[in-house]
This record gives C-alpha cells, structure tokens and sequence, in this order.
C-alpha cells in the first residue's frame, strides 16, 4: 500500500516537473509551443542515449513515459532494441517500430475527436 | 502648391466628411467585457451558425455593413464606395462578407491599423469630390487569427503572457459629405517603422514606435498642442506598448500620458484572461463604431486623435525570422469643423 502511494507521489513529482519546466519556457523565452515540442522530444531522446533518462523512468515511472520526453525515451530506447536485433539498420527502424502504437493511436484518436467536436475558443 | 497638406505626412481638410453612423457587432468575449453596452449587438457563439471561422467573419461583415446602412437610414446603393479590410490571407472576410454588396469596393490591408486607412481613404475620396457616401468596414475574429498566425486552436498550445487576444468583432462606419457632425478634420498617414523587433508575443513593443512616430508627426505638422484633444486613443498597443508609447514622446518633449488611452486596454476586463490586451482589425473598429461615437454623439468628448495601430508581419516573415515593421495611421475627429489653415 506504502509503496503504490509512494509510486503515485513520484509519478506526480517527476512529471510536474517536467511539466513545469515547459511553462518556465512559455513564460520566460520567446520559444513557441512547437519549438518546446521538438526540444522536449529530443531531450528525451539525448538523455535516454547519455543513460539518464531510464533513472528517470525508474523513479517517476509514467510521470516520466507521458510527457514528451518520454516519447524522446521510447525512440531511443527502440533504437537501441533494434541495433541489437538487426544491426545498424535498427538506428532506422527501431524508434518508429517502438512509437507505431502510440502514433496511430493519436491519429486515431484525433480524428475521433474531430469528427465529434468543434474546436471554440477557451472563454 | 498642396493647400490641403501640412507638413511631410498630415492632410488637412476643408470639406470635413461627417461619420454619420456607425455599426458594431463583437464576438462572446467582448460581450461580456466592459463595452458590452455599446455594441449593437454581441453574438454568444463564436461561429454564429456558420461552418467555418472564417465564415462567421465574413458574416460579422456583411452584417455590420447592413446594420450601418440601416442605421443612417440610407439605401445600400447610396454608397459610393466600400472600403474594408481584414486579418486573413488575402482579406476573405472583407472579400465574401462585402461580395453581395453590389457596391464598387477597395480591400485594404494595415492589420491592426485598418480601420483608420480606410478612414484616411474614405475622407480623401469624399474631400477630393469622388464620393458622397463611403462605408469603412473592417473585422478581425479571434478562432481565425489563431490559425493565420499562431496555430490552429485544435492544437491546444498554451499561448504567451504577453500575447494579445484577438478581437472577435466588426466595426464599420459611414461617412458622407453632409452630415451633422462628428466631422474628420485631418489625418495624419503613418509611416512604416521597424525598430527591430522580431517577437510577435510582443507586438504591443513593437508597435510603439510606430505609433509613437505618428502622433509626433502630427503635432510636428500641424502646430497643435496634445491637449488640444480630449483623448488620443492608440489601436492595441496592450500595456506594454502604452507605456513605451508614453516613453518615447516624452523623451521627445510631447507628454500625453493623462490622454493616451488604449482600444486594446478599453475593450477586455484584466481578469479576462486576456494576457496584454485586445488586439485585431475589429479592436481599434468596434471600440470606436461602439464606444467612442457614442462618447462624441454625447459630447462626452469632443475632439479626440484616434491612432490604430499595425503589425505588418506574415507566418512567413516569421518563420524567416525577419522583424516586424508596424505601421499606425491617426485620424483626428472633433464635433465641431474647426478651420484649418
């Protein structure tokens, strides 16, 4: 019970973390939303290469596989699975092999959520 | 020898053209703020039963342009000229929301600044004897701004704090060669200032300058004293720019800052969550077809400088990383002709 609580905590932790580092960069630079994208994706793709970011994974569990640096992890780490697999050729393969599900299922998602609503102004 | 001219940039006139009505009509957001009682009318939704944005801007148009018609109690074909504008790609709200008319038609483009070329145009076609009646329409909607310059709101993206909010709205009003007053007395045409900056979550400081260059030019021009106005009422320069705006005229010995206001600052609440202010085509319009001829009709004021302001950037001159070269064109409009020398 004691260490789902604390695993909650973490999760909750890391991942405002992360999180919050986005809004420092909204509000303190002139980066635009898609600029801090790719920069969050490629951080997390950085760390998983330098062995940081699976530390990360391990402590914040999905607080650190949600946010956009945890798609940065699963390339990485599906690069890494598929250079072992098949050679170098899995430096290629490896990242959209590991991501497929999660691609397909925003695209999926999105357009079930745009075929049942209008985007509006947030008032 | 130009008789009407005064200096490099202002024009005075003789025939002093009357802005016989006005018409107004805002989006949810600007209905809730603090104008709310001055605009004819305040749509609770923002696609006002049409299936896209743009649209329901060009609908704001059209029935802007038919409000103003109906309420100087003229007939559609007594218009001379049109003259609108708008925020879009090639101006399609001004475009289709003016393409029944049947009314021989100028689309402009100043951004932000819009409403005031067109009533720099508008009173220079009726001084120069070529009109009677001209319309100046312009709008701007705050779903389809979104989409031509940041990203489209499907995308959920977090804006900036100092981004401005877009008007959701059209302003248009009517001026004629007769009428009984408020009259332009002369105009002062901007120049375009670019002063560097690229940040376009800060056109408020980038359009400053802009501003700032124009109402010098029109006190260096014509030799009137800033307190000779009631209100000078910049377009969206937002807090940011108001202050930098103050800043760089008293620096050059003009202080107006007891009657600077804003339309960007009058037209939102603070907890709106509007960030810096109102911004858009339809800002400097509604606040003035709503609010400001409503204050002149009463004479509440009585003469007042009114200076919309320009961003003339493009998605593309941004992602190229150019800076932003801002415009601001001012309109002086008093209740009385007044001679001009």
């Amino acid at each position: 019970m004691r260490e789902t609580v604390m695993q909650y905590l973490n999760a909750f932790a890391i991942g405002g973390l992360i999180c919050s580092a986005g809004q420092v960069l909204i509000d303190k630079t002139k980066l635009t939303p898609a600029r801090i994208l790719v920069l969050f994706v490629s951080m997390g793709v950085v760390l998983t290469a330098l062995g940081v970011y699976q530390g990360i994974v391990d402590v914040g569990g999905a607080g650190a596989t949600i946010p956009l640096t945890g798609f940065g992890y699963s390339l990485a780490k599906g690069a890494f699975r598929d250079v072992d697999k098949y050679g170098l050729l899995g430096a290629f393969t490896g990242g959209i092999r590991a991501t497929a599900a999660g691609v397909a299922a925003a695209v999926f998602f999105s357009y079930l959520a745009a075929v049942a609503f209008k985007p509006r102004a947030k008032s | 020898m130009l008789e009407k001219k005064a200096g490099k940039q202002t024009s005075q006139l003789q025939k002093f053209p009357s802005i016989i009505a006005t018409a107004s009509i805002v989006g949810p957001k600007e209905g809730k703020g603090p104008l709310a009682d001055y605009f004819d009318q305040a749509v609770d939704d923002e696609f006002w039963g049409e299936k896209s944005w743009e649209k329901a801007e060009s609908k704001f148009m059209r029935e802007v342009l038919a409000k103003v018609v109906s309420k100087a109690s003229m007939a559609m074909d007594a218009l001379d000229f049109v003259i609108a504008g708008d925020l879009l790609n090639q101006c399609i709200a001004a475009n289709f929301g003016i393409r029944e008319s049947n009314i021989p038609f100028y689309g402009i483009y100043g951004a932000c600044s819009t409403i005031g070329e067109a009533m720099q145009l508008g009173a220079a076609l009726i001084e120069g004897g070529f009109a009677f009646n001209v319309a100046c329409l312009t709008s701007s909607h705050f779903c389809s701004a979104e989409k031509q310059f940041r990203f489209p709101l499907e995308l959920g993206s977090q804006r900036h704090p100092t981004a401005q909010w877009t008007v959701t709205g059209s302003g248009g009003i009517i001026l004629s060669a007769e009428g009984d007053g408020p009259y332009i007395t002369r105009f002062t045409t901007g120049k375009i200032v670019d002063m560097g900056i690229k940040d376009q979550n800060n056109m408020g400081a980038a359009m400053a300058p802009a501003a700032a260059d124009t109402i010098y030019a029109h006190f260096e021009d014509t030799g009137l004293s800033p307190d000779y106005y009631d209100m000078i009422v910049t377009g969206d320069l937002g807090k940011v720019g108001k202050r930098i705006t103050e800043d760089l005229l008293s620096s050059n010995g003009i202080r107006i800052s007891k009657l600077l206001n804003d339309c960007g600052l009058m037209i939102f609440d603070s907890k709106q969550d509007v960030h810096a202010g109102g911004s858009g085509c339809g800002c400097a319009a509604t606040v003035f077809a709503g609010f400001l001829y409503d204050r002149l009709k009463k004479g509440k004021l009585n003469r007042i400088l009114f200076v919309p302001t320009g961003a003339l950037l493009s998605p593309t001159s941004v992602q190229q990383g150019e800076t932003i070269p801002c415009i601001a064109h001012a309109v002086a409009i008093e209740n009385t002709k007044g001679v001009n020398q």
